[in-house]
């Protein structure tokens, strides 16, 4: 279907609406309906869910499909499927993995994580360590991966391996699509600072992984992770967040509503916060108009590094102006995190030591100086050692 | 609570402001390099007077803010925004601030009246400077001035009294001066020849933008705006100048901050490019991720202003608040990237240092503007 209308997307919509009532099909049934009638992601090719179409029209098919009744889909029904499993098996997948693969994906009904950090390799992806070793038709894995959201709902895997370490880091690694359920893949809470245990540590002991789930070919993993995470980060549409959103909101409330806190000091903090919670607030809004005008800039990076910063800077002064409140805690229970479930409602100790992990996970702010540096302002590369050393031979 | 913020108009840029800023800046490269405007420095010169016909009549910018009925573009705020972008990122010495900015959103403020209809012809026309007879430290939310007093006569008014810091003082051909008449607040025109004015410069920090005193002794004066208008209408013009200063300040920040980059590129020490220190990357690295930030942030009160919203009072000390700090910042590590070539005179790290730490105290310092936030959002002091 070549250069689709919005018309024809209309159409699409009203036939889907007709067949399958939204408002008395069961969701998961709607979702699956919606997937075969290639309007989960428009962009994506036919039979995988989409019509092939440009991608601006996924707003098309999101308006209609509120118009007819249906409750918006939940993207936290598996957000890592469908943020960054999607796109890596549309891609790079074979027609079985995507015929296999993409319609559970999208129904939420087969929940994705992805194994690609380690305990020896964050920052530095590349030189992660599990190993792949070719058995015949199957690949026997061994390693520890770390920092998996969602693990323990998870049926499928993206795995990224070592499959020749003779080879220099990037050069050597082979990306697979992992059933979860094969025997040695044990999945064990990893808890972090807060108490709670948001994410997984995966241990990976002779799992036997048939070639015929091998992302592209062997030694491209790089490649294909980074169609990966290229859309680890691609901004949703949608409106501008409201004024006074974030940790700011109870800041300015505790300020309002408790004079006794007040100090001539924390008043230059309390208005210091707002003032940059309402500029990075600008400033998101600026790069969503330039991604809606088809621009997309390079400042995402900068908002990230800024998000996290004026979280941990705005949860510290939460903490200060809580007083004795900011003394307590409230509950230091290991509970996970399951899907769909923000963790809201938390006291301000819960926010301020979240927020520690705000400069680090998905990328340190100091890896995404080093990314501004190089793309943006391109400034000369720092010198490295380690790229085209066989990757065995890296000091480690 | 606060009232909830109005939707955010568009942050972006038109592409009738990209092509006046292709205009502008292919002009500047042109006619304002920074060699001309450290040249300057040692006349006794500081106004580039052919750099400002062009700016002024030829392209016509110094009508950009007067409706097309006296003679000017009619353009919005968001135009003149880019203008000061880009005479920002020149430290150009035209008096553009106070002409084009101040003294045109006074006049256009007041009521219409024979005397401000053809100041605003003139000024529209790049034929006459204008400025707003006010220390130029002055915010918008300050009291107002009781420097100069009025008194009838001679079929007029006759001004007395004194204007320390008046930007472009001793080159305006019109002033708008704040005056108290019978103890009551007013707008007055004075016309820059009147007999009993005297005008002197100040030697200034930034030598690029003077600032000078007013002594008024019996001047003749014609009242432009009376005490039902006058404090409402000085309030606009330092609430438009602040909001668009930022855009200057955003301009000379992204030049400061592009000057150094081109330095981390080619400057070797230790057998490396500087460029590819950490220290230095990430150093680099944050301030363009500011001026990303103060550039949404200067489009946001650009924007307000444009439209006339309920906002902009917000939106203007809120650019203030963040742009001028952020100008600074980025003038001030250019000069320490550069290392010692960037403190000499023959550099022109000193050039952005001077006009970003002046326009920092230019219509009220970060620190007033965020006290007038505070006030504005309902974060009491304590």
């Amino acid at each position: 279907m070549a250069d689709v209308t919005a018309e024809q997307i209309r159409d699409r919509v009203r036939e889907l609406a007709a067949a399958h009532d939204p408002a008395t099909t069961d969701p998961v049934a709607f979702l699956g309906h919606r997937f075969d009638a290639g309007l989960a992601w428009v962009h994506f090719p036919e039979g995988c869910g989409g019509l092939g179409a440009s991608r601006a029209l996924q707003e098309v098919v999101e308006r209609e499909l509120a118009a007819a009744g249906a409750v918006p889909a939940n993207p936290f029904r598996n957000p890592i499927g469908l943020g960054m499993g999607a796109p890596t098996v549309a891609v790079h997948g074979t027609d079985e993995h995507r015929a296999r693969l993409l319609r559970p994906l999208w129904t939420g009904e087969e929940v994705w994580c992805q194994l690609f950090s380690e305990p020896g390799a964050g920052s530095d992806l590349a030189g992660l360590a599990t190993r792949a070793v070719r058995e015949g038709d199957d690949w026997v894995v061994n390693g520890q991966k770390v920092w998996t959201s969602f693990a323990h709902k998870a049926r499928w895997a993206m795995l990224l391996a070592r499959t020749d370490p003779d080879l220099p880091k990037h050069q050597g690694l082979t990306y697979f699509f992992l059933d979860m359920t094969l025997p040695g893949v044990e999945v064990r809470p990893l808890r972090q600072a807060t108490g709670q245990a948001e994410f997984n540590e995966v241990f990976l002991t002779d799992v036997r992984i048939p070639d015929s789930m091998r992302a592209d070919e062997v030694g491209k993993g790089w490649a294909v992770s980074n169609t990966t995470l290229m859309n680890e980060r691609v901004a949703i549409g949608g409106a501008a967040a409201p004024r006074e959103g974030g940790p700011v909101k109870p800041v300015a409330a505790l300020w309002r509503d408790r004079p006794e806190v007040r100090t001539p000091g924390l008043h230059d903090r309390v208005v210091g916060a707002w003032v940059e919670a309402e500029v990075a607030r600008l400033a998101n809004e600026r790069i969503r108009q330039q991604l809606a005008a088809g621009r997309p800039g390079p400042e995402g990076s900068a908002a990230k590094i800024a998000f996290a910063k004026i979280n941990q800077d705005t949860t510290r002064l939460w903490l200060e102006l809580a007083g004795e409140d900011g003394l307590a805690y409230d509950d230091w229970t290991m509970r996970r995190v399951d899907l769909g479930g923000s963790d809201g409602g938390r006291g301000p100790g819960y926010y301020y030591l979240r927020a520690k992990g705000n400069s680090i996970e998905g990328g340190t702010s100091e890896i995404l100086r080093g990314v501004i540096a190089d793309r943006v302002l391109e400034l000369p590369r720092e010198p490295r050692t380690d790229t085209k050393l066989p990757w065995k031979e890296i000091p480690r | 609570m606060t009232s909830p913020a109005p939707e955010i108009p568009s942050l972006l840029y038109a592409d009738i402001e990209e092509d006046l800023r292709a205009t502008l800046r292919g002009l500047l490269a042109d006619r304002c390099a920074w060699q001309d405007v450290l040249a300057r420095v040692d006349t006794g010169e500081p106004y580039d007077e052919a750099l400002w016909k062009a700016v002024a009549e030829d392209l016509g910018l110094a009508g950009l803010l007067v409706p097309e009925a006296f003679g000017g573009a009619g353009a919005t705020a968001r135009e003149a925004a880019v203008a000061l972008e880009e005479l920002g990122r020149s430290v150009a010495p035209i008096p553009f601030l106070a002409s084009a900015i101040l003294a045109t959103t006074a006049l256009t403020a007041c009521g219409a009246s024979d005397a401000r209809d053809a100041a605003l012809g003139r000024l529209a026309a790049g034929t006459a400077v204008g400025t707003l007879a006010v220390p130029a430290t002055m915010w918008p939310t300050a009291d107002f001035p009781l420097s100069v007093t009025g008194a009838p006569g001679d079929g007029g008014l006759l001004l007395t009294g004194a204007v320390t810091s008046v930007l472009a003082a001793d080159r305006a051909d019109l002033l708008v001066v704040p005056a108290v008449v019978d103890g009551a607040p007013q707008l007055a025109l004075v016309d820059g020849t009147a007999p009993g004015l005297t005008r002197t410069r100040t030697t200034t920090l930034d030598a690029t933008r003077p600032v000078g005193t007013l002594t008024l002794d019996g001047v003749p004066a014609v009242v432009i705006a009376d005490a039902g208008t006058a404090p409402a209408a000085l309030r606009a013009a330092l609430t438009a100048g602040a909001a668009l200063l930022a855009s200057e300040q955003l301009g000379v920040a992204e030049r400061a901050l592009e000057e150094a980059i081109g330095y981390l590129r080619t400057r070797h020490q230790f057998g490396r490019p500087i460029g590819s220190y950490q220290a230095l990357r990430h150093r680099a690295a944050d301030l363009w991720s500011d001026i990303a930030a103060s550039r949404a942030t200067a489009r946001y009160a650009a924007a307000a202003l444009a439209d006339g919203s309920p906002d902009t009072p917000v939106a203007a000390a809120l650019a203030q608040s963040y742009c001028a700090d952020v100008a600074v910042h980025a003038a001030e590590d250019c000069v320490q990237l550069h290392g010692g070539i960037g403190f000499t005179w023959e550099h022109p790290a000193h050039l952005y240092v001077k006009r970003a730490m002046s326009s920092a105290l230019l219509l009220g310092t970060a620190d007033r503007h965020r006290a007038a936030l505070a006030e504005l959002v309902n974060l009491p002091p304590a």
